[in-house]
């Protein structure tokens, strides 16, 4: 059987601008950056854009840039990037985690951060990890660019904040300072699958082990990435103990809707989101206490 | 704007550097590479396995990085460098990847072979003496269902180790 996706006329883009204009001018257009999911997803008849505009021949928009306030990843670095960058190895571990947990290597040294976040497939890695850290997303579009927080961007399912000639171009992480860590943690069926629930955790602790801030991120266990609010505000100022933890988890667990489907029941799900939040919790205190590794 | 459109059904002229040689042919925008490979060029060691990205028996090293040829549009490479498993040998002599999966038995139907090959291509461009499990990471985006993969894993590993003692292989050839 041959997986041929419909006719969609090409164009490449050679600055962010020029991308910006052609989106705004193509009809029904789509960004065409990795690939790997937007064309299993054109092959399958799920999308059938009538023109691709393709940014991977912009310049400098893949890159790892730590030296501001921020991390700053721009939008076509790739997957495999970040699981060989020791920056991100070193000072970013829930990133890391995800990345090494994204599909296989082959899908890695193509897919990019930023078309992992703006597909916004409920379980894709990156938008959790987005939500747990409070990213910020950097937009260009044709009435100028502006920056959109992480909670604000997952809309629905497959749906951002993003117009239709508005494009991504950089996904701002804040600084791991001492006392944070992170940790995000995964079940799949198997290696490559999506996740049945994936759980994003980033905490920041003092010295007496009391928690500073948290932020968890879901993955597949709504509609769309979501990201525990409760369980985030009511760890704050808490001294992390394991009861601590699993009140937190619970929170996590309640917060979440999935969706009954192939990879299990809702209710095995929704059990599973509290038992991944404990563990990824777990994780990322240990982190945090032992510095930034 | 200066931007070209190619339209749907345009036959778009590619050029691009193929297992070090130049080669031209004609695509439409939606032809995916591995279709490209096989079809146009001619070159019918890449294999179309599922077709849906999973399997990666179709994997090729495009612009030096392995990657799933049929979740790669053929006007995407226009311009680049293309190696695939008819490009590993030179002159006469198998590359030790090739060597490795001869010696080791790693195949049994050979159908996920070129996949797996150009996988460990890239594998051993990166990590000249990777441990057993790096090994099986790098492949867990190729699927094999005979083998089990112990005789893979032990092929990678025999081209490992020859790459590594004959250094006439890591320099040009591709």
């Amino acid at each position: 059987m041959f997986v041929i996706p419909d006719r969609f006329s090409y164009t490449v883009a050679h600055s962010v601008e020029e991308a910006v204009e052609l989106l705004h001018t193509l009809e029904d257009s789509k960004v065409l950056a990795g690939g790997q999911s937007l064309i299993p997803f054109m092959k399958l008849g799920y999308a059938s854009p009538k023109s691709l505009v393709d940014i991977n021949p912009i310049p400098n928009l893949d890159y790892l840039d730590d030296s501001g306030e921020s991390l700053k990843i721009g939008a076509l670095t790739r997957i495999s990037r970040l699981c060989g960058s020791e920056l991100v190895a070193k000072d970013y571990p829930l990133i890391h985690d995800a990345a090494l947990q994204i599909a296989d290597p082959l899908v890695r040294n193509l897919g990019t951060f930023g078309g992992n976040v703006c597909h916004a497939d409920m379980g894709n890695d990156l938008p959790a990890v987005c939500l747990a850290m409070n990213a910020e997303m950097v937009a260009s579009g044709s009435s100028g660019q502006r920056v959109l927080a992480a909670e604000d961007f997952f809309v629905d399912r497959f749906t951002t904040l993003l117009a239709p000639d508005e494009l991504l171009t950089e996904v701002r992480i804040p600084k791991n300072r001492r006392g944070c860590g992170g940790a995000y943690l995964k079940l799949e069926r198997r290696v490559g699958d999506y996740a049945i629930v994936g759980v994003a955790a980033q905490l920041e602790v003092d010295d007496d082990g009391v928690c500073r801030s948290a932020g968890i991120g879901l993955t597949s266990a709504s509609t769309k990435p979501i990201k525990a609010s409760e369980a985030e505000s009511w760890l704050v100022g808490k001294s992390i103990s394991d009861e601590v933890l699993d009140k937190a988890s619970t929170l996590a667990m309640n917060a979440s809707n999935p969706l009954s489907d192939i990879r299990g029941p809702a209710e095995y799900k929704k059990a599973m989101v509290k038992v991944l939040t404990h563990r990824a919790l777990n994780l990322a205190y240990k982190r945090a206490r032992g510095g930034l590794s | 704007m200066t931007a070209l459109i190619y339209p749907a059904d345009a036959k778009v002229r590619l050029e691009l550097t193929v297992n070090g040689e130049r080669r031209v042919g004609e695509a439409e925008p939606r032809m995916l590479l591995v279709h490209f490979i096989r079809e146009v060029l001619g070159l019918t060691g890449t294999h179309v396995g599922c077709d849906t990205s999973n399997c990666g028996a179709c994997t090729v090293v495009l612009n030096g990085r392995a990657v799933k040829s049929c979740t790669v549009f053929a006007v995407q490479a226009n311009g680049g460098s293309l190696l695939t498993v008819e490009g590993l040998a030179r002159k006469g002599r198998l590359h030790p990847i090739q060597e490795g999966f001869w010696e080791k038995h790693g195949l049994q139907c050979g159908y996920c072979t070129p996949g797996m090959m150009m996988a460990a291509y890239d594998l051993l461009q990166k990590n000249p003496d990777p441990t057993e499990e790096e090994i099986r990471r790098a492949i867990s985006g190729n699927l094999c269902r005979c083998t089990g993969y112990v005789k893979i894993v032990e092929a990678i590993q025999y081209a490992a180790q020859k790459l590594r003692s004959d250094p006439s292989w890591r320099s040009g050839g591709d």
